[in-house]
């Protein structure tokens, strides 16, 4: 399984040698399981929808769990809300939901809907038939959200970056909410897209060969500088290849 | 050239005699057929359907769980079951833990059921795992019709109709695992559904495990085995030998250590004869056929 590289050390209770030790070690090693359970998650979940036909029973359950955890942070507070100037919604309402950490991408910016078990708020009694096999290549090939990909790569530091992910969520409710192609320019353009996608953070977690919790956590941090460079570098020679257009004439 | 006869072996085909299509959007995870013998029901993770058997073209919906918005999905449907007896009743699980049971003669949608099982948390077990781990996987209603038995990851539980607020009995499957959730959510080990099942008398209730080990537990005698389907361990007509799995200290020489077993050898499917003590084992790809001696 992928997830080797992640954090073995959960709440399973004889691999917990920070649990055994007196109280004040106690606390922020139950908020590092914690999170580590919480980036677990997200990363299923992601999975969840890059199958052909997820599992919607386990989509569900995974999902409650993200949200349990993210009461729970809310609640003692390590979960920083930021107040948006929009509908005074209770603050639950902005935990994930389902729907929308099980969405790809391309759904949110095309705006319509998949059939098939991509998303699962379409009713598609029916036409499943037909369209199923048409949709289901391009529902696998389709790209893990963008937006998520940014909260896991901002998991490493918690306390810092929890606002920010917060915002990305809110900006995700706005955008299904309306529906409309400018708020999705509005979602994207925050997001730096020289990030990696998910296939190189994968791939970066299953040659990571140590178990520990830190490395876990520094497989999710240390950036892919190929691919930032390769980015400028073909960044770069466009560049001359304009100028070279311009000197030319 | 005149066709000539060849004699060849007998060939056995499964072909399907009926296909009942376009009726479920999600997956099936239950069929049931009905004590009249002219209806069955299919579940999938929020509409269970009525069918007729002659009829492949129609189906009658008789629950739906679906939310308006689905992003208010929280809990889906795990599987149903009609009455042994009485062709209007049948119930349904979730993966919250809870048991509905319906009957057809009040509406023509379920949706409000006669009665709902759910047994209060234990607030000492409680973890982020709870949830996943109260996820019904299977529910059984004993041949009597007085019962039903609802498997969930570590447990087997006998409710009497009578009873809504908690099960009669609580059998623990692999209570060993309760300690290792954390690993078995990472592996996905923990969304594996299990199976049960009832002897024809009701005294007895089975059911799967990891390792190829699956368990029987006694309702009178309160007595348990561990028994393991695995060609290395039984010749045919052999006695199986009891297992038991070591939770700590010392292991002794028959015992097999938690961190030993194989996860990927996981016994979900079981049955038994309805009324001899013949059991039939499904161990991945090998089917282990045992009975009484």
């Amino acid at each position: 399984m992928f997830v080797r590289g992640l954090k073995r050390k959960c709440f399973d209770g004889e691999e917990d040698i920070e649990g055994t030790l007196a109280g004040i070690k106690a606390i922020p090693s139950y908020n590092l399981q914690r999170q580590s359970l919480l980036d677990m998650s997200l990363v299923k979940l992601q999975l969840c929808h890059m199958l052909v036909e997820p599992n919607l029973c386990r989509s569900v359950l995974i999902a409650n769990t993200v949200r349990q955890i993210q009461e729970e942070m809310t609640q003692d507070g390590t979960w920083q809300m930021i107040n948006t100037p929009s509908t005074g919604q209770a603050s639950l309402d902005r935990l994930v939901s389902t729907d929308i950490l099980c969405r790809s991408s391309r759904e949110q910016a095309e705006g319509k809907h998949v059939p098939g078990y991509s998303t699962f708020n379409k009713d598609f009694e029916g036409d499943q038939a037909q369209d199923s096999s048409e949709n289901m290549s391009t529902t696998s090939s389709v790209q893990p959200p963008r937006n998520l990909q940014s909260n896991v790569w901002e998991m490493e530091n918690p306390q810092e970056n929890k606002g920010n992910f917060q915002k990305s969520l809110d900006q995700i409710f706005e955008t299904l909410e309306n529906k409309s192609p400018n708020s999705v320019e509005d979602l994207f353009s925050e997001v730096d897209n020289s990030y990696y996608d998910l296939d190189t953070m994968l791939t970066g977690m299953m040659s990571n060969t140590k178990m520990g919790h830190c490395d876990g956590l520094e497989t999710f941090s240390s950036p892919p500088t190929t691919t930032s460079n390769s980015n400028c570098k073909s960044d770069l020679n466009e560049l001359d290849h304009i100028v070279e257009i311009l000197v030319e004439s | 050239q005149v066709p000539v006869l060849r004699p060849m072996d007998l060939m056995v085909e499964a072909t399907p005699r009926r296909v009942f299509a376009n009726a479920h959007t999600y997956h099936i995870n239950s069929i049931s057929v009905n004590s009249d013998y002219e209806t069955y029901m299919s579940a999938d993770d929020l509409r269970i359907n009525l069918w007729n058997f002659e009829i492949t073209n129609q189906s009658f919906n008789i629950v739906d769980i679906k939310p308006a918005n689905m992003e208010e999905l929280t809990e889906v449907i795990t599987a149903a079951e009609f009455h042994p007896h009485h062709c209007n009743t049948f119930v349904y699980s979730s993966s919250k833990g809870t048991i509905r049971l319906c009957d057809m003669r009040t509406s023509a949608l379920c949706d409000r059921h006669a009665k709902f099982f759910e047994e209060p948390e234990d607030p000492s077990n409680r973890s982020f795992f709870s949830e996943i781990i109260s996820s019904i996987s299977d529910v059984k209603f004993s041949h009597s019709g007085r019962y039903i038995m609802t498997r969930d990851y570590l447990t087997v539980k006998v409710w009497d109709l009578n009873m809504e607020n908690r099960p009669i009995e609580t059998y623990q499957v692999h209570d060993y695992l309760r300690s290792k959730l954390c690993s078995l959510y990472e592996n996905d080990c923990i969304f594996d559904k299990f199976e049960c099942v009832w002897n024809g008398s009701d005294s007895v209730i089975m059911t799967g495990s990891y390792n190829n080990f699956f368990r029987m537990f006694d309702r009178n005698t309160k007595r348990d085995v561990t028994l393991e389907a695995s060609r290395e361990n039984s010749k045919p007509r052999a006695i199986l030998k009891p297992r038991k799995v070591c939770v700590g200290g010392k292991r002794r020489k028959d015992e097999i250590s938690v961190d030993s077993l194989d996860f990927s050898k996981k016994i979900l499917h079981t049955a038994w004869h309805p009324s001899e003590n013949i059991i039939a084992v499904a161990a991945t790809n090998n089917l282990y056929i045992f009975q009484d001696k």
